[in-house]
C-alpha cells in the first residue's frame, strides 16, 4: 500500500530495547499510554505491574492518579467511576482477584467503559495455586469484555497499548482484557522493544477522547460521561421494558471488534514492524496440514517449535494461536481449520461437566461445514503444569494416528496428568 | 434525531450505555403500587407529617389540603403509618 504514513515507521534500531519480564512490559506500556487513573490491588503474579507503575507515579514520571484500593472489587469499581468520568483507566489482576471483580466486570462492559485490564493468568483456588492456567480468564468470558491472549512479553507490551486503541474506538467502546500467562511471561526476562513515548501518544491520539451521544432531554449531543454541566445517569434501574434492548447494543458492539483489532494490528505493524497474524488468529503451517492444533497464550511458542520439528520429519502438521477469544472469531477459524482431517484443541482450563472453553467454540465454528474435521480436546497445564515439547509431540502423534484411523476414542484427553 | 421515535423504542433508537433518554420525571412509577393511600379530609389536621415522611415527595400541598400524587406514589404506606390522627387508609388497588 502506497498510502502516505502520518506517523513514521520506527525501525527496530530506533526502538528502545529493554530486558524486562512480562509484567514490566505491561507496566511500561501503561506508562506510555497517558492513563489518567490506575486503581489496583496486588495479587501474584500480577503484582509487578502495579508495583512498577506505582514507582512511575512516585517518581513523577506519569500524570496518573494511582488509587491503592482495598480489594479487586474496589479496583474495578474505581476504574468504572473513573472511566465514567471520562478518564482513561487501567487495572491488573489475576485468579481470585479477577473472580472478586466479577460483578463489576459486567457493569464496566454494559456501561461501555473502555477500561483496560491486564489479566496475568493464574489458576483459581482451591487448593491455592499461584501458577498459570486460563480458568480465571474463562470465568469472565461472558461478561462482555474483549479478551486478547498474548504469546510473549513483546506482545504483552504491544497489545496493552493496542488495547486502549481498540477499547476507545467509537465502533467498539468496550473494556478490553489483555491476558498474559502467569510466570511463563510475567516473571520471565525477555528482550522487549518499546516505541518512543511520543510515538505511542500519537498512536493513541493523545488523551482519551470521550464518545459523544445525543441526549433527548438535553436536546444536544454530549460527551458520554459524568459531567454536572450535562447531567447523565449511568446504570439506573432498567426492567423488562428496556433491559433486553440495551443488551442488543453489546451484541452489536462485539460485531465490530474483529475489524478494529485487525486495523489496529496493521497500524501497529506500520509503526513498529510487528504484527500478530491478522490480529485475531496467528496460524503457522496450516495450509496443507492434516493435523492442526489450536492454542491460547504462551504455549503457542512450544507448539510452534514442535510443528517445525515434525515438519522437518515430513509430518503434515500445523497450529493456530487464537489471539482474540472474545468475540470468538468463528468465521476466521473455520477458514483456517476446514481443510484439516483432525483438530486438537488445547485448553488450559476446563468447564467441569463439560469440555474446555475453546473446544466448545471450535465445535460451534465447524458445525456448518459439510465435511467436518475430527476434534479432540486436550486439557493441559492446569495449575501451571508444564507442557514441554515431548508432551506436545505425544499429542501430535496421537492426532496423526487418529488422522490415519479416522477414529476418535476419547473426545477429551488430559495431557500431562498422572493417573 | 429530527423526529421523535415511536414508543416504546427499539434498540436502534436508544442511546448507548443504557443511558436513560428521558428524565426520571417522565417515568411514572405509580403503577408499581399495590396499596393506595386515601386521605380522609375530615380527619386530616394538615400537620404535614405525611408530607415530611413521603420518600417519593408524592404528598402535595395545594394550599388548602393534602393530596397524593398517584403518578409517583409507590404505595409504601409510610404516610398512613406515621399519620398521628389515622386519617390515611391504605386501600388495595384492586378495589374501587
Amino acid at each position: 500500500m502506497a498510502v502516505a504514513k502520518q506517523i513514521p515507521h520506527v525501525p527496530p534500531e530506533k526502538q528502545i530495547l529493554m530486558s524486562v519480564n512480562g509484567d514490566e512490559a505491561v507496566a511500561y506500556a501503561v506508562k506510555q499510554s497517558l492513563v489518567d487513573v490506575v486503581a489496583a490491588y496486588p495479587i501474584t503474579p500480577q503484582t509487578i505491574i502495579v508495583e512498577r507503575f506505582s514507582e512511575f507515579v512516585a517518581n513523577g514520571e506519569v500524570h496518573t492518579e494511582f488509587i491503592a484500593v482495598e480489594s479487586e472489587h474496589s479496583a474495578m469499581s474505581a476504574c468504572v467511576g473513573a472511566a465514567a468520568a471520562g478518564a482513561r483507566a487501567f487495572t491488573a489482576t489475576a485468579a481470585n482477584g479477577l473472580a472478586l471483580m466479577w460483578e463489576i466486570l459486567y457493569i464496566a462492559a454494559s456501561l461501555r467503559l473502555p477500561i483496560v485490564l491486564a489479566v496475568v493468568n493464574r489458576a483459581l483456588s482451591a487448593p491455592i495455586n499461584i501458577h498459570c492456567d486460563h480458568s480465571d480468564a474463562m470465568g469472565m468470558r461472558d461478561s462482555g469484555w474483549v479478551q486478547l491472549f498474548v504469546e510473549n512479553s513483546q506482545e504483552a507490551y504491544d497489545t496493552t497499548i493496542q488495547a486502549f486503541k481498540i477499547a476507545e474506538d467509537p465502533r467498539v467502546l468496550l473494556p478490553v482484557a489483555v491476558n498474559l500467562d502467569g510466570f511463563f511471561l510475567s516473571h520471565t526476562l525477555e528482550d522487549v522493544r518499546m516505541l518512543p513515548d511520543e510515538v505511542v501518544h500519537e498512536f493513541l491520539g493523545g488523551y482519551r477522547k470521550v464518545y459523544k451521544t445525543y441526549v433527548d432531554y438535553l436536546g444536544k449531543e454530549v460527551e458520554l460521561k459524568l459531567d454536572p454541566a450535562n447531567p447523565l445517569s449511568f446504570g439506573p434501574l432498567d426492567l423488562y421494558d428496556y433491559y433486553f434492548e440495551h443488551k442488543m447494543h453489546q451484541v452489536e458492539a462485539m460485531k465490530h471488534v474483529p475489524e478494529v483489532v485487525k486495523e489496529v494490528n496493521e497500524k501497529w505493524y506500520e509503526l513498529s514492524g510487528r504484527r500478530y497474524g491478522d490480529g485475531i488468529l496467528v496460524p503457522y503451517q496450516t495450509e496443507d496440514a492434516d493435523v492442526i492444533v489450536t492454542v491460547l497464550g504462551s504455549t503457542a511458542g512450544t507448539v510452534r517449535y514442535v510443528v517445525k520439528k515434525l515438519r522437518e520429519k515430513g509430518y503434515k502438521v500445523g497450529m493456530v494461536r487464537i489471539r482474540l477469544f472474545r468475540p470468538f472469531p468463528f468465521d476466521e477459524i473455520r477458514e483456517v481449520l476446514k481443510g484439516a482431517k483432525v483438530i486438537g484443541v488445547m485448553d488450559r482450563a476446563i468447564s467441569f461437566g463439560s469440555y474446555g472453553p475453546s473446544f466448545l467454540e471450535i465445535n460451534t465454528a465447524l458445525y456448518d461445514l459439510k465435511e467436518k474435521p475430527l476434534l479432540v480436546n486436550y486439557i493441559y497445564g492446569l495449575g501451571g503444569r508444564d507442557a514441554p515439547p515431548d508432551l506436545i509431540e505425544k499429542m501430535f502423534m496421537e492426532l496423526l494416528e487418529i488422522a490415519k484411523t479416522g477414529e476418535v476414542k476419547e473426545k477429551i484427553r488430559f495431557l500431562g496428568v498422572r493417573e | 434525531m429530527a423526529s421523535s421515535p415511536k414508543e416504546p423504542r427499539g434498540w436502534k433508537e436508544l442511546p448507548l450505555a443504557a443511558l436513560p433518554y428521558k428524565l426520571s420525571l417522565e417515568y411514572k412509577t405509580g403503577d408499581w403500587r399495590a396499596l393506595r393511600p386515601v386521605i380522609d379530609h375530615n380527619k386530616c389536621t394538615k400537620c404535614f407529617t405525611c408530607w415530611i415522611y413521603c420518600p417519593e415527595m408524592a404528598v402535595i400541598w395545594d394550599g388548602e389540603k393534602m393530596n397524593i400524587n398517584y403518578d409517583y406514589c409507590k404505595g409504601c404506606g409510610i404516610c398512613a403509618h406515621e399519620c398521628p390522627v389515622k386519617a390515611i387508609t391504605m386501600v388495595p388497588e384492586t378495589s374501587e
